[in-house]
């Protein structure tokens, strides 16, 4: 038995945030893996819960008309990485979120909650920033979309007001259209552990395959959120593909992130393993795009 | 605060079912208090260990961090069935006994189950696809070599390869 005060489930998104309306002590509840273990650690105990699991409508991917890859934020994570639109796309998100945890927990794991919770080791949260994401939210005035950036307010604390819920989240054309990316988790264990840093990189080369016209990468665990390295996209972005670029582009996120000490690893070894993956990730997405790096 | 309750309709190893149980239960509060169905195991309770996994419309979920009112509507098995009309145990349970990857016997309905789930897909997996998929069970006793062994000789003999089999 979980020490739940009482449990509302929600049928539809419109029922949901009357729900929340109606309780505004209540927390959401997705898929449950983090907010039912909280509960049973006594962090939640005793809260009302508001069940969103039943809400189909919330699952599933798809096109928008103008082409953005729309995730509901119910869609488990090996939903995700079976999915073929992710596939064709993003497929370096289905391959993120097949490291969250182990096969079970990726079959009730949802990318809404692992969004939604604001913590920075989320392993689909750094591919997110990568590829521009954007979060949709509805609540009692309407919905709205915001960037993925601008949603991670501080660690565990992201922009839902009250009556709110995550309904989707998006990822435009402009934002896909061309690229190609990898993640790195760097973390003990191969299963049921989170990362130590994760890193996402993705690319868009020129026709030729020799200019990096466009370079993003995110980072999990290098500071309080996920976050870009802008310094470091702007030191390779129009860049050729070459070994020195790759390496001045990886250096450069020094500039950018700002991990911690924690009892995981130092922030001495988060700072060298950042290089690392920046490196690596940088690399693997070139080859997954079509170009070649001369070693 | 008084006490809430759910009746929950559900089919459980093949049998429909229907019970008003507490919503603050777990899936696995209900198979075990409810059905009696005591191969799902309580051991961490909070989705790390594996030993309550049963599956859920095919996929395999850790029921101790699922709510028993999301049942409703599902079709959920557990160990119990596996077992063929006159309670013959299956491949995969006569597969974990000979090759020993039971010894204390606590993870093993939550294994199995997972090999399950490997199993109705009726293809081959690689070694380390197994392994992966596998990943969500922790064994204290005999280690994980020989849950692998288990697995994916009846994989094979499933595919009809029994000189690979053999071979495992």
């Amino acid at each position: 038995m979980y020490d739940i005060k009482a449990l509302y489930e929600a049928e539809s998104v419109e029922h949901a945030i009357r729900l929340l309306t109606e309780h505004p002590e209540a927390q959401i509840i997705a898929g449950g893996s983090d907010v039912l273990v909280q509960m049973r650690e006594g962090k939640r105990a005793g809260k009302e819960l508001v069940s969103i699991y039943g809400i189909d409508a919330m699952r599933g991917v798809r096109y928008e008309e103008d082409g953005a890859i729309r995730i509901g934020s119910l869609t488990s994570f090996s939903h995700i990485t079976k999915d073929p639109i992710i596939k064709k796309h993003i497929n370096v998100l289905g391959e993120a979120v097949d490291m969250v945890g182990g096969p079970q927990i990726r079959n009730i794991g949802t990318i809404g909650g692992n969004t939604c919770n604001g913590v920075t080791s989320a392993d689909s949260a750094s591919t997110l920033f990568a590829w521009d994401a954007i979060v949709e939210i509805t609540g009692p005035k309407g919905g709205r979309r915001i960037p993925i950036h601008d949603f991670y307010i501080s660690a565990g604390k992201v922009d839902l007001r009250p009556g709110e819920l995550q309904t989707a989240i998006l990822i435009p054309k402009i934002a896909y259209e061309g690229y190609r990316g990898h993640y790195i988790k760097y973390a003990m264990r191969n299963a049921m552990d989170i990362a130590t840093t994760g890193c996402s990189v993705n690319v868009r080369l020129s026709a030729d395959k020799k200019i990096m016209e466009d370079v993003r990468i995110a980072y999990g665990v290098a500071g309080p959120v996920p976050m870009r390295a802008l310094s470091a996209e702007g030191r390779a972005k129009g860049t050729p593909v070459a070994k020195e670029n790759i390496q001045t582009f990886a250096q450069a996120v020094l500039e950018d992130i700002n991990p911690r000490d924690s009892w995981r690893a130092s922030r001495a070894f988060r700072r060298h393993i950042a290089v690392v993956l920046a490196e690596r990730a940088l690399k693997e997405s070139i080859r997954l795009a079509g170009g070649e790096v001369n070693e | 605060m008084s006490r809430q309750y759910k009746v929950v309709s559900c089919t459980i190893n093949g049998k429909k079912v229907e019970k008003t149980v507490d919503v603050r239960a777990s899936l696995t509060d209900m198979l075990r208090d409810d059905y009696r169905l005591t191969s799902v195991k309580k051991g961490c309770e909070v989705g790390e260990c594996g030993a309550c996994n049963v599956l859920i419309d095919g996929e395999c979920f850790n029921s101790c961090i699922y709510l028993a009112v999301w049942a409703q509507g599902k079709e959920i098995l557990t160990l119990e069935g596996l077992a063929g009309p006159n309670g013959e145990i299956s491949d995969i349970q006569q597969a974990f006994i000979d090759e020993a990857a039971v010894q204390c016997g606590f993870c093993t309905p939550g294994f199995i189950m997972s090999a399950v789930e490997i199993l109705e897909a009726k293809r081959e997996f690689s070694d380390d696809e197994i392994r992966k998929l596998m990943s969500g069970h922790l064994c204290r006793c005999t280690g994980y070599e020989n849950i692998f062994r288990a697995v994916k000789k009846t994989m094979l003999r499933r595919l009809g390869k029994e000189r690979e089999a053999e071979e495992v």
